[in-house]
């Protein structure tokens, strides 16, 4: 049995454990707590595309999740489609948007491609906030039936169709790295001008990337308004995506695939448990004081700290 | 002289109003071995920077094989079969020596036998066995190695040598000539940037002088060396 099939096959088994589970525990906050981990499993794993291999750091991961959300919205009041159609309309739109921004700013290089994906969330905020289709700043809610079999809870299906994203993310971020646009991105990352000198045709990669970036953000903020049943600006556009796609990857391994699902369960575990215990307005705190620790003590990461001392 | 493969005509640099590179004409023959020798400052890695395409926009036509280079971008002159080596060795730090190797030959329509390929780019500059390291265990003179390796995966019928041998001890600027050599005996000619005089005439079938931006002399190394504008600009005699 090759590696990636093996992979397919645990991931597959991992999935279907924590129905199980979730099943056997009977609560409803199971599956809405393991929503909120693995759509950052998603968020983080996109990120980590463009971050993690190509180095090229994403702020604007707010902005893809919120038009992966949008695009969801517009959706089902255009067309009546429910949320699968959504999904698909959100990676199509934020998968161009991914491309429209790459084309505009990967001339830029370090902190100043940085500001203009920053600069992007915050222009898509402001256009949100005056589009009265999608309820503007008041926000828009999304009516949904409590049940939908064979589901036992309409939280249920949406974790289901949660932890299928995550899957299909993780598994897409396993295949770039084992990929020639993998090691094309990772020679980009770690010197772009020899990049260059030797054949690898670094803008159109980046494109790539940008693309899939996107895409797999706005998937994973597609589901956002179904999960919370209303959706405004400031929900979408929140700092704390931006701050956790960056973070998750970091912590756990960036460039490397198994980094950012490490990271996205360790750090959404935590808030969520510091949400129920606590407070949620812990959250970002915690994100900044792991943040610190990880960067003082293992700035490779989880993985690159095994690493070093394996 | 046989037909130029390589061709550089009027090629100039301006940055504002500093005028580093001025009408610059140079042709080369299949598999010649070309030294490029001046001073600092003298405009060689700036003619370097202009014909690899690191430099966009410049003055004057380059062409490679019949094609003109103007507009293309480095990795579609590297596909041309244009290589380069930098001043400073420039690996991929993140990956080991093989995969260094790997990548021009992943985006060189070689994906499949990439790593065969790798293997005997490093046979040639004796690092197999150096294959699973990463770069910051290499010496100075293996990471020069491996970026030669990295130019031969390329199978260049035009190598652009910037220094190669800087930093390096005698021994070893033998080695890497030797690794030159070897590589023009494989078809390749070769644009010698070096400030290692020995290593230059020891090259070298023709030599060609750069001073303040222009080119000042062009022919064989010892009628060129023996001209009193050279030794006056190069050399430091009046």
């Amino acid at each position: 049995m090759n590696a990636t099939l093996r992979f397919w096959l645990g991931a597959v088994a991992l999935g279907l454990a924590l129905v199980a589970g979730l099943r056997l525990l009977g609560n409803d906050y199971g599956y809405f707590a393991g929503y909120f981990v693995l759509q950052y499993v998603v968020l983080a794993g996109a990120w980590n595309i463009l971050g993690g291999y190509a180095g090229y750091v994403n702020f604007g991961a707010a902005g893809f999740m919120a038009a992966g959300a949008y695009s969801a919205i517009v959706v089902r009041q255009w067309l009546g489609w429910d949320l699968l159609p959504g999904i698909v309309a959100a990676a199509v739109v934020a998968g161009l948007l991914g491309l429209g921004t790459g084309y505009l700013t990967l001339r830029l290089k370090g902190v100043y491609f940085s500001i203009a994906t920053l600069c992007l969330a915050v222009v898509l905020q402001t256009l949100v906030v005056n589009w009265d289709y999608v309820g503007g700043s008041r926000g828009a809610y999304i009516i949904h039936a409590r049940e939908i079999p064979p589901f036992t809870s309409y939280t249920e299906m949406l974790f289901i169709v949660m932890l299928g994203l995550a899957i299909g993310t993780t598994g897409i971020g396993r295949a770039v790295e084992k990929s020639r646009l993998g090691r094309g991105l990772q020679a980009i990352r770690d010197n772009e001008r020899a990049a260059e000198a030797v054949g690898v045709p670094t803008l159109r990669l980046k494109l790539v990337a940008t693309t899939l970036c996107g895409a797999l953000m706005g998937v994973a903020g597609a589901p956002l308004p179904y999960y919370s049943g209303y959706l405004n600006p400031e929900a979408a556009f929140s700092l704390a995506y931006a701050v956790n796609a960056i973070a998750m990857p970091l912590i756990g391994g960036a460039g490397t695939w198994a980094g950012p699902v490490i990271g996205a369960v360790l750090l959404a575990s935590l808030q969520q448990a510091a949400t129920v215990t606590i407070s949620s307005a812990l959250n970002l705190w915690i994100v900044g004081w792991m943040l610190v620790v990880f960067v003082a003590i293992a700035p490779r990461g989880i993985l690159g700290w095994f690493r070093r001392r394996g | 002289m046989t037909e130029a493969f390589f061709r550089a005509a009027g090629v100039g640099k301006r940055f504002g109003g500093f005028v580093a590179l001025a009408e610059v004409d140079i042709e080369l023959r299949a598999g010649e071995r070309l030294g490029l020798i001046g001073p600092n400052g003298s405009g060689k890695s700036t003619f370097v920077n202009c014909i690899s395409g690191d430099f966009a926009e410049h003055e004057g036509q380059v062409t490679l094989g019949g094609v003109a280079l103007r507009g293309l971008k480095p990795h579609r002159r590297a596909r041309l079969g244009m290589a380069r080596t930098f001043q400073l060795p420039q690996p991929f730090n993140s990956l080991n020596v093989l995969e260094n190797v790997r990548v021009p030959l992943l985006f060189a329509g070689h994906a499949a036998e990439a790593t065969d390929r790798a293997m005997a780019c490093l046979e040639q500059v004796e690092m197999a066995d150096k294959a699973r390291k990463l770069p910051r265990e290499l010496t100075q003179v293996e990471q020069r190695r491996l970026e030669l390796a990295r130019a031969i995966a390329l199978q260049p019928r035009l190598l652009i040598a910037d220094e190669a041998m800087a930093g390096l001890s005698n021994a070893e600027v033998d080695q890497i000539i030797a690794l030159l050599f070897k590589l023009n005996e494989a078809g390749a000619a070769v644009i010698m940037i070096e400030h290692i005089m020995r290593a230059v005439t020891a090259f070298s079938e023709r030599l060609v002088v750069f001073v303040a931006g222009r080119k000042i002399a062009d022919g064989p190394p010892r009628e060129v060396l023996a001209l009193p504008e050279v030794e006056g600009a190069y050399l430091g005699k009046q």
